[in-house]
C-alpha cells in the first residue's frame, strides 16, 4: 500500500516538475522518445580539433562594443516667445536632459522679462528614472530666483506620457519653513498636418501657506494656458504663433489686485521652438 | 587577384551624361572630376565591376560621393560603392587582405551567411579585435558553400556609410536551373546625414524621419469613411497604446537616398539582356535601415533561390526584401526594349529603382509608389495596454523562474518531439519575467502567430502575385534530420519613443550570452512584440526555418520578423565560438538588440 502511494507521489512530483521546469510553455512531456531523437545527425557534426578551439575562441576578445548604453541628451527650448501687450515682454520654459534610457538627468529653468528686467526666473535639477513603459520618477532641487527673496526647494515628482500621449509633469516641491507646493502641467500636439502642429499646454499651481514677500497666497495659485501654432521648419526649428490667458487664483490673486496689477491676462505671442 | 577587364561599353553614357545626372550620384575622384560608378566601366555583360580568384586586396578608405547635391565622405573598399564585387569558388581557399587607410577609426569585414571559423567572422570583440588604421588582417578559410551574399563592416556605422558589396560564391555543381546572363543588384540606402547624428535624432525624437504621422484631415476623411464611432474607436486604441500605425520604418526618404548598385534613380542604372534570354538577378539588401518592396512591370520572377540557398522555384510578381536577405530570381525579358526595376521603400516615402534594357540610355516607365498601408490589428497581434501585459508577465513568471537559471539567456524547454505543441502552437503568448514592468518594453504580443502566408503590410490584396515567407521551401532536404532537443524563446522587444531595442527586454550591454552545446540543434522560437519589423540573422550557422507543422522548411541566415509574428527555426550548432546574433537593422544593433551565441563544447 505505501509502496503504491510513495509510487504515486513520485508520478506525481515527476510530472509537476516536468510541467514548471518547461518555462514558459510546458509542453506535455513526451510519452516514449521518438527514435529521431537519437538517431545521430544525417550530416555528421565533425569533430573538433584543437585547431578547432584555437580558432573559436580568440585569446583576449574585449566584448563587442554596442549595445545601446550610450548616453544622448536633448536641449529643447519649448517655448522662446515675446509676448504681446508690452513692449520687452519675453518668456522661455526650456528642458534638457542627459543620460541613458532609464536614468537621466533633467534640467528645467523658465522665466520672463518686463521691460528688459527678469520678472520671474527658476530652475530645477532632477535626477529621472524610468520605473514603468512611460512613467519616470524625478528628484532634485529648484531654485526659484524672481520675483521677491530667492526660494529654494526639494523637488519629487512624476512625469511621462499619459494615454492619448498627454505629456504629463506632476512635481511636489518642499521648501524651508515648511512651505510646499504642487505643480502639474500637461501637453498635448494635434497634428493638423506633418509640420503644422497646435500645442496646447495646461499648466497650474497651488501654495501650502502663503509667501506675502512674492506675492503668493495659500492655495490654489495660477492657471497658465497656452495655445501655440508652430510651423516645423525642420523638425529642431519651429516658429510660432500663439495665444496665452494666465489667471492667479484666490489669495495669490487677491495680492496682486492690491498691488495694482491684472490677476489675469490675455496675451498674443510669437515665437521659436527649437532643440539640438 | 584577377580583375575583369574593364572596356566602355558601346553606347554606354557618356561623361558629360553623367554630369547631367548627378543627383543620380556617385563615386567622386579628386575635386569635382567624376568617375563613372563600376557598372558603367564594366564591359562584360556581368554588369557590376567584380573582383574574382582567390586572393584579394581590399583596402578600406574613405571617398568623396554625390548622391544628392552635397558632397559627402562615403567610407568605402577600394574606393568604390558598393564594394567591389567578390566572385568566389565553392571549394577554393579564400584569402583576403583587408588594409585599413583610415586615419582614426578601426574597421571590419563579416561574411554575411558565409561558414567559416569564428576567427575569421569579423566581429570586433567577438571574432578578432577589429583592423586599425594602417593594419592589414588578413582573412583566410575554405569556401564550403555557393550562391548570392554579401559582405559588409560590422564596426560602428560604417555600414550606412558606403561599407558593403555582393560576395558571389560560384557553385562546383551547375545550378539546378538555366540562364543566359546574370546581374548583382545591391540595394542599399544613403544618407548624407552623419549617421551618429541619425542616431542621436531617433533617440530624442524617435518619429524624427516619419512625415506621414496621422493629422486632423486624416482623422476627418476616415470619419467619413467609417463613420465617427469605427474612427474613434481606432484613435482610442492606438491613443492608448500611445503607438502610431503610420510607423513603418524609423528612417525614410526625408533623409534617405535609395540606391541600386550605387546609383540613385536619376543615374537609372542598367543592366543588358538580349531578348528571349533567361537572366538571372541577385539581389541583395545591403541597407542599413530599408526594406524594399521589389517588382518589374511587365515581367514574373521566378524565384529560385533565397539567402543564398536553392529553393524550389515559385513565380511571382513581386517581393519583400528585408534588410540583409538575398534573392536570386530569374526573368525572360522580351518585347520590350526596356524594364524597369523598381524598388519601394517599405514605408512608400521613396524607392531605389534601374533598368533591364537592351542596351543602355533606354528607360521604362518608372510606377508610383504605392498608396501607405496602416498597421493594423493583423501587424499587432498584440496589446499594448499594461494591464494586459502586467498580466500575462504574472502567469508567465513562475514557469520562467523554475525553468530557465538565467532569465536572460533565453527560456530553455524540453522540446516537443512532434513540434507540434508549445513552439509552433502557441495559444496565448506567454511572455518572460524580464519584459514585466520594464521600462523598455512599450507592448507584447498577445496572440502572434507565424504568419509565413502574409505578404506584410502594404502588399495585402494588391492585385499581385507577392511572394510570402511560405512559398519559400528548400531545394534539399533537412540535411541534419534530427529534431531539435531543445528551444529557446527570445523576444524582440523595444521602446519606440525612447528608441530602445533588445530582446526579451535587456539590451546587450547588460546581457549573458546565449550558450549552445557543439553538435546540438535547437529551436530558436522568436516572438515580435514590438511594431515593427526586425530582420535577425545569426552568424556562423544556418537559420533553418520552420513551417507551421514545426518542419524545416527554408535554410536561411537572416529571419524576415515581421511585427505580432512568432517564427522558429532550427539550428544545428556546429560552429565552435563566439558569434553575433542581432536585428539587421543597424540602429537597432546600435541601440542593444543584439546577444552573443557562444556555441562551447
Amino acid at each position: 500500500m505505501s509502496r503504491a502511494l510513495v509510487a504515486f507521489f513520485v508520478v506525481v512530483v515527476t510530472a509537476v516538475c516536468a510541467a514548471t521546469a518547461g518555462g514558459q510553455t510546458p509542453p506535455p512531456p513526451p510519452p516514449s522518445p521518438p527514435p529521431t531523437e537519437q538517431a545521430p545527425p544525417k550530416q555528421p557534426i565533425p569533430p573538433v580539433t584543437d585547431a578547432d578551439r584555437a580558432a573559436a575562441f580568440p585569446q583576449g576578445m574585449a566584448g563587442h562594443s554596442m549595445g545601446g548604453e550610450g548616453i544622448n541628451f536633448m536641449v529643447l527650448f519649448d517655448r522662446a516667445e515675446w509676448q504681446g501687450g508690452r513692449a520687452g515682454h519675453a518668456h522661455w520654459d526650456t528642458k534638457t536632459w542627459i543620460g541613458g534610457d532609464i536614468n537621466r538627468l533633467w534640467i528645467r529653468a523658465d522665466g520672463e522679462t518686463d521691460d528688459g528686467r527678469i520678472e520671474q526666473a527658476s530652475g530645477e535639477v532632477l535626477w529621472g528614472h524610468s520605473f514603468s513603459r512611460w512613467w519616470d520618477v524625478v528628484a532634485g532641487a529648484r531654485q526659484d530666483f524672481r520675483p521677491g527673496p530667492g526660494r529654494t526647494w526639494a523637488a519629487v515628482g512624476l512625469q511621462g506620457l499619459a494615454p492619448y500621449w498627454f505629456e504629463v509633469e506632476a512635481t511636489a516641491y518642499v521648501g524651508e519653513g515648511g512651505r510646499t507646493r504642487l505643480r502639474l502641467e500637461v501637453e498635448y500636439e494635434l497634428l493638423l498636418t506633418n509640420k503644422l502642429i497646435l500645442q496646447p499646454v495646461v499648466e497650474v499651481e497651488a501654495f501650502g501657506k502663503a509667501d506675502r514677500a512674492r506675492g503668493i497666497g495659500a492655495g490654489l495659485s495660477s492657471l497658465e494656458t497656452g495655445l501655440r501654432l508652430r510651423y516645423e521648419l525642420r523638425r529642431e526649428l519651429a516658429p510660432y504663433v500663439g495665444v496665452t490667458w494666465d489667471r492667479k487664483l484666490f489669495g495669490t490673486a487677491d495680492l496682486a489686485r492690491a498691488a495694482g496689477q491684472n490677476a489675469g491676462a490675455g496675451r498674443l505671442t510669437f515665437g521659436l521652438r527649437t532643440w539640438f | 587577384m584577377k580583375k575583369r577587364a574593364f572596356v566602355p561599353p558601346a553606347g554606354g553614357p557618356s561623361r558629360r551624361a553623367f554630369v547631367k545626372g548627378m543627383a543620380a550620384g556617385g563615386v567622386l575622384t579628386g575635386l569635382g572630376a567624376f568617375r563613372a560608378p563600376l557598372w558603367a566601366q564594366a564591359g562584360s555583360r556581368q554588369a557590376t565591376g567584380e573582383l574574382t580568384g582567390t586572393t584579394f586586396d581590399l583596402r578600406i578608405g574613405e571617398t568623396p560621393v554625390a548622391f544628392t547635391s552635397r558632397t559627402r565622405t562615403a567610407i568605402t573598399v577600394n574606393s568604390s560603392l558598393p564594394a567591389p564585387t567578390l566572385r568566389w569558388r565553392e571549394g577554393d581557399r579564400v584569402t583576403l587582405r583587408v588594409s585599413n587607410d583610415l586615419a582614426h577609426d578601426d574597421t571590419s569585414i563579416h561574411w554575411h551567411g558565409v561558414l567559416l571559423p569564428a576567427n575569421m567572422d569579423g566581429v570586433p570583440g567577438l571574432s578578432f579585435h577589429g583592423i586599425r588604421p594602417g593594419e592589414t588582417f588578413s582573412y583566410q578559410f575554405d569556401v564550403k558553400q555557393s550562391g548570392t551574399y554579401w559582405y559588409h563592416s560590422h564596426s560602428g556605422f560604417q555600414e550606412q556609410l558606403g561599407l558593403y558589396g555582393a560576395l558571389i560564391i560560384d557553385p562546383i555543381r551547375p545550378a539546378p536551373f538555366a540562364y543566359d546572363s546574370e546581374h548583382v543588384i545591391v540595394l542599399s540606402d544613403w544618407t548624407d546625414e552623419n549617421p551618429e547624428r541619425v542616431f542621436g535624432k531617433l533617440k530624442k525624437q524617435s518619429d524624427y524621419y516619419n512625415r506621414n504621422k496621422r493629422t486632423l484631415g486624416d482623422f476627418f476623411a476616415d470619419v467619413r469613411r467609417q463613420g465617427l464611432d469605427a474612427t474613434l474607436a481606432d484613435r482610442k486604441m492606438w491613443g492608448e497604446m500611445r503607438m502610431s500605425p503610420t510607423d513603418l520604418a524609423d528612417v525614410t526618404a526625408a533623409t534617405y537616398t535609395y540606391l541600386m548598385n550605387g546609383t540613385a534613380p536619376a543615374g537609372n542604372w542598367t543592366g543588358l539582356f538580349r531578348p528571349g534570354e533567361k537572366v538571372r538577378l541577385r539581389f541583395i539588401n545591403g541597407s542599413a535601415m530599408s526594406y524594399f518592396d521589389i517588382r518589374i512591370p511587365g515581367l514574373k520572377m521566378t524565384v529560385v533561390a533565397a539567402d543564398g540557398q536553392y529553393v524550389h522555384p515559385v513565380s511571382v510578381d513581386e517581393f519583400r526584401i528585408a534588410v540583409a536577405e538575398t534573392f536570386d530570381v530569374i526573368v525572360e525579358p522580351a518585347g520590350q526594349e526596356a524594364f524597369t526595376i523598381f524598388a519601394q521603400s517599405i514605408d512608400r516615402s521613396g524607392f531605389a529603382a534601374g533598368t533591364l534594357a537592351v542596351r543602355h540610355g533606354l528607360r521604362a516607365p518608372v510606377p508610383d509608389l504605392d498608396r501607405r498601408q496602416l498597421l493594423t490589428t493583423t501587424d499587432m497581434a498584440m496589446s499594448h495596454d499594461g494591464m494586459a501585459g502586467h498580466d500575462m508577465s504574472k502567469m508567465a513568471a513562475a514557469p520562467a523562474a523554475a525553468g530557465a537559471a538565467d532569465p536572460h539567456a533565453g527560456h530553455n524547454m524540453p522540446a516537443a518531439p512532434a513540434a507540434t505543441t508549445a513552439a509552433t502552437n502557441p495559444g496565448m503568448q506567454m511572455h518572460p519575467e524580464s519584459e514585466r514592468g520594464n521600462p523598455l518594453v512599450d507592448g507584447q504580443a498577445m496572440s502572434p502567430m507565424a504568419r509565413l502566408d502574409d505578404p506584410g503590410v502594404g502588399l495585402r490584396d494588391n492585385g499581385r502575385k507577392v511572394l510570402t515567407y511560405a512559398d519559400l521551401r528548400s531545394l534539399l532536404d533537412d540535411p541534419d534530420g534530427r529534431d531539435p532537443s531543445r528551444t529557446i524563446e527570445l523576444h524582440l522587444t523595444g521602446h519606440m519613443e525612447k528608441f530602445a531595442w533588445s530582446f526579451d527586454g535587456v539590451k546587450f550591454a547588460s546581457a549573458q550570452p546565449l550558450e549552445l552545446k557543439y553538435g546540438e540543434r535547437v529551436r530558436i522560437v522568436l516572438v515580435n512584440d514590438t511594431m515593427m519589423s526586425h530582420p535577425i540573422h545569426l552568424h556562423g550557422m544556418w537559420s533553418d526555418v520552420e513551417n507551421d507543422a514545426g518542419e524545416f522548411q527554408v535554410r536561411k541566415h537572416t529571419v524576415d520578423m515581421p511585427p505580432g509574428t512568432r517564427r522558429t527555426y532550427r539550428v544545428r550548432a556546429d560552429a565552435l565560438g563566439r558569434w553575433a546574433f542581432h536585428c539587421h537593422l543597424l540602429l537597432h544593433m546600435e541601440a542593444g538588440m543584439f546577444r552573443e551565441v557562444k556555441v562551447v563544447e
